[in-house]
């Protein structure tokens, strides 16, 4: 199991060094060993959860280490399938790194399995977390767009045509990756909402109990709704939706791991 | 055959001026300056390549020294020039150098905007009218094959090619870097002046839908607009029309600014902020350089649009440096089946393959037979292998060393058996290696 993990560490190292020397020298032979690599590693990331999964009995996501090695996977697979609908130039590049520090987190982190306390041990926490995790990654892939989309414009309102110029895509095509995450990561966020309320009133009798994760959640979801709206509405596109992806993404960080370390609540990894 | 007896004689834009090169350029199809060739230098195979910029004869000849001078008189031979200044003006590439040289000019690394791609075209066609006039043999089919595979290479390895060069272009490539596609995308045209006009023209190729045109008066506007098939309207109209529209060229001769940031900060509400692109190419400026600062407003001057432009040509000379290396590449791999072109090492390659042949069929055959057989009928059934693989190359190597008068008969032949027993399949064309 361990070196199912190690496995998947050193691939994604391997694919993050490829694609920044990729990045740097355009040379292509690397991007198709950067991409089979990502390939690999999202095979050999599922296969370490799934064995996880087999041998702790519960779905790896409870503490610190499975959380965020769930938060690396679920954000590599998304990448995956939107790779699989549309083609952004260089999107690897700038993910890639994203996963390796949810890595190197995760595996800094006790890797030890621990006994879960009967409210836990419902078929809600799968459905609840991974619903959870997988919106968090698309806003995470969202951020990345929108890190590029003011990089690339930067270059192109500026003048100066420096390193991302030639290598990033057209602003455009930004602009529709940070629509398309958003809405998905969106539509999942509040999936993950009522799951987790639905499985509250189980558990506790009651919808809403105001836990700090609960609260933090709503806030993002608040957050992003505005977001939403006001691009559909007042037509906040490009530049000022790059902005806020990048600052709803920090609130989203702030949600999966601030809340736990600062302010507590049922939702604390049991580690 | 030898690798030496490869001549390229030839004027480019580097050695001489306009008006040498239009005396020596010779007329688009003409298959008699190649007859005539042929006759009078001694060469055996040639092709003859005339562009705006270049003129230059690519031949092949059994006495290379000879051969250079004639080719020289015959090239220079109407204008008239003296044979000092004929030297002067022509270079002279022989061999290795020779091969270098056709494929840098095959995949445009010579050429005076690097990476332009027609010079591929010119040289197919150079090729198309000589062969047709029996001019190419052996050695020039494959030669000037390789060259059009060399330039396919490099321009799919890398991406000489790929980045505008020209100011016109440069303003289409800043719109698909802002818009991506630029399908149903609207643009207005204020004034009119070539290069605006140009940039238009460069912008509906690439699938604009819709072109306006602004103009001081209006039947020039219709005018401009009949040509684009487009939509005219006078200058009053200007603002309410920068609603609909994603990309404005603005070339006016007026000596003030035509539009300014306050009159676009209040189109852009009603735009939704979808992004507009502003394109000033006119000197004095019309548009206010102020406009660059509002949200999702793109402006570029002509000095702007220039350094595109100069970005662009500094990255097209790094990616030239990779070129050149596939060249050099190339050029080694051809100067290898040069080398192979002569009788004695492709009577050596033949019998060693033929010998490859029948070890591993008598390695089978008996290791199938295991212990059936004894010794004597092993050594036997080897010998009779040899035997048969021995009189069957007998009559092909009789045939390659039987002497001829020319020497285009001797590399026709060697041309022939190598392809017959398939000699050259190791070093075969890495035509489409994409990725």
């Amino acid at each position: 199991m361990t070196l199912l993990f190690q496995l998947t560490f050193y691939l994604y190292l391997f694919v993050t060094v490829s694609y920044l020397v990729f990045f740097v020298n355009q040379n292509k032979r690397i991007r198709t060993l950067a991409r089979n690599g990502m390939v690999l590693a999202a095979i050999s990331h599922l296969a370490y959860t799934v064995v996880r999964f087999l041998v702790v009995g519960y779905t790896p996501i409870t503490s610190n280490h499975e959380a965020v090695s769930f938060f690396a996977l679920a954000i590599c697979w998304s990448y995956l399938s939107f790779r699989w609908r549309y083609k952004v130039k260089n999107f690897g590049v700038f993910v890639s790194p994203i996963i390796m520090i949810l890595m190197v987190v995760s595996s800094f982190s006790s890797q030890q399995a621990t006994a879960l306390s009967p409210v836990m041990q419902s078929l809600w926490l799968p459905v609840h977390a991974s619903i959870a995790v997988l919106a968090n990654s698309f806003l995470a892939l969202a951020f990345c767009g929108g890190i590029m989309y003011l990089l690339q414009e930067r270059e192109i309102k500026g003048k100066k045509f420096g390193l991302f110029y030639t290598r990033l895509p057209s602003l455009e095509a930004l602009d529709n990756l940070n629509n398309h995450c958003l809405t998905t990561g969106f539509t999942l966020l509040t999936l993950g909402i009522i799951t987790g309320s639905l499985w509250a009133k189980q558990a506790f009798g009651a919808y809403w109990q105001w836990d700090p994760k609960e609260t933090w959640s709503l806030i993002t979801w608040f957050l992003y709704a505005a977001i939403l709206h006001q691009r559909f509405t007042a037509g906040w596109r490009r530049r000022k939706a790059a902005i806020m992806a990048i600052v709803g993404f920090l609130v989203v960080l702030f949600t999966f791991w601030g809340v736990n370390f600062m302010l507590g609540g049922i939702h604390s990894y049991a580690g | 055959m030898q690798a030496n007896n490869i001549l390229i004689l030839g004027v480019n834009h580097k050695t001489a001026p306009v008006e040498i090169r239009e005396q020596l350029a010779f007329s688009g199809d003409d298959q008699l300056p190649l007859q005539e060739l042929l006759a009078d230098t001694g060469c055996s195979e040639c092709c003859i390549l005339s562009t705006c910029n270049r003129v230059e004869i690519i031949t092949v000849s059994s006495q290379p020294a000879e051969s250079a001078g004639a080719l020289r008189r015959f090239l220079f031979g109407k204008s008239g020039l003296s044979e000092e200044e004929a030297k002067k003006y022509s270079y002279l590439h022989q061999g290795d150098e020779a091969v270098t040289h056709l494929f840098r000019v095959g995949a445009s690394l010579d050429s005076m905007i690097v990476g332009e791609p027609q010079i591929l075209g010119q040289l197919k066609q150079a090729y198309k009218i000589a062969s047709e006039a029996n001019a190419t043999g052996a050695i020039l089919n494959r030669f000037l094959h390789k060259s059009f595979s060399v330039a396919k290479r490099i321009r799919t390895e890398t991406s000489i090619g790929s980045s505008a060069v020209s100011i016109s272009y440069a303003a289409v490539e800043m719109a698909k870097k802002i818009f991506g596609d630029l399908q149903g995308k609207v643009v207005m045209l204020i004034g009119a002046g070539e290069m605006a006009e140009l940039a238009a023209e460069h912008l509906i190729n690439q699938g604009v839908s819709q072109v306006v045109v602004v103009n001081r008066t209006f039947e020039r506007a219709v005018k401009l607009a009949r040509q684009f098939n487009g939509k005219a309207a006078g200058l009053d109209e200007l603002i309410p029309q920068l609603e609909h529209i994603d990309i404005l060229i603005s070339s006016t001769g007026a000596p003030g600014l035509v539009l300014r940031k306050d009159d676009v900060k209040p189109v852009m509400k009603q735009r939704h902020n979808r992004p507009l692109f502003l394109i000033d190419i006119a000197v004095p400026r019309d548009l206010d350089p102020e406009l660059n600062n509002l949200d999702n407003v793109y402006l570029y001057d002509i000095d702007d649009l220039q350094q595109v432009v100069d970005v662009n040509k500094a990255e097209r000379d790094k990616e030239a440096a990779r070129g050149e290396s596939i060249v050099a590449e190339e050029t080694m791999k051809f100067s290898q089946w040069l080398a192979g072109m002569e009788v004695s090492p492709t009577i050596v390659e033949l019998r060693s393959k033929a010998e490859q042949i029948c070890q591993a069929e008598i390695t089978r055959t008996l290791n199938n037979l295991k212990n059936d057989l004894p010794d004597k009928a092993r050594v036997s059934i080897e010998k009779m292998a040899g035997a048969i693989v021995g009189k069957l190359l007998h009559d092909p190597i009789l045939y390659l060393k039987s002497e001829d008068r020319h020497n285009i008969d001797r590399s026709q032949k060697l041309a022939v058996v190598r392809q017959i027993f398939g000699l050259d399949q190791d070093r075969a064309e890495p035509s489409s290696r994409d990725d």
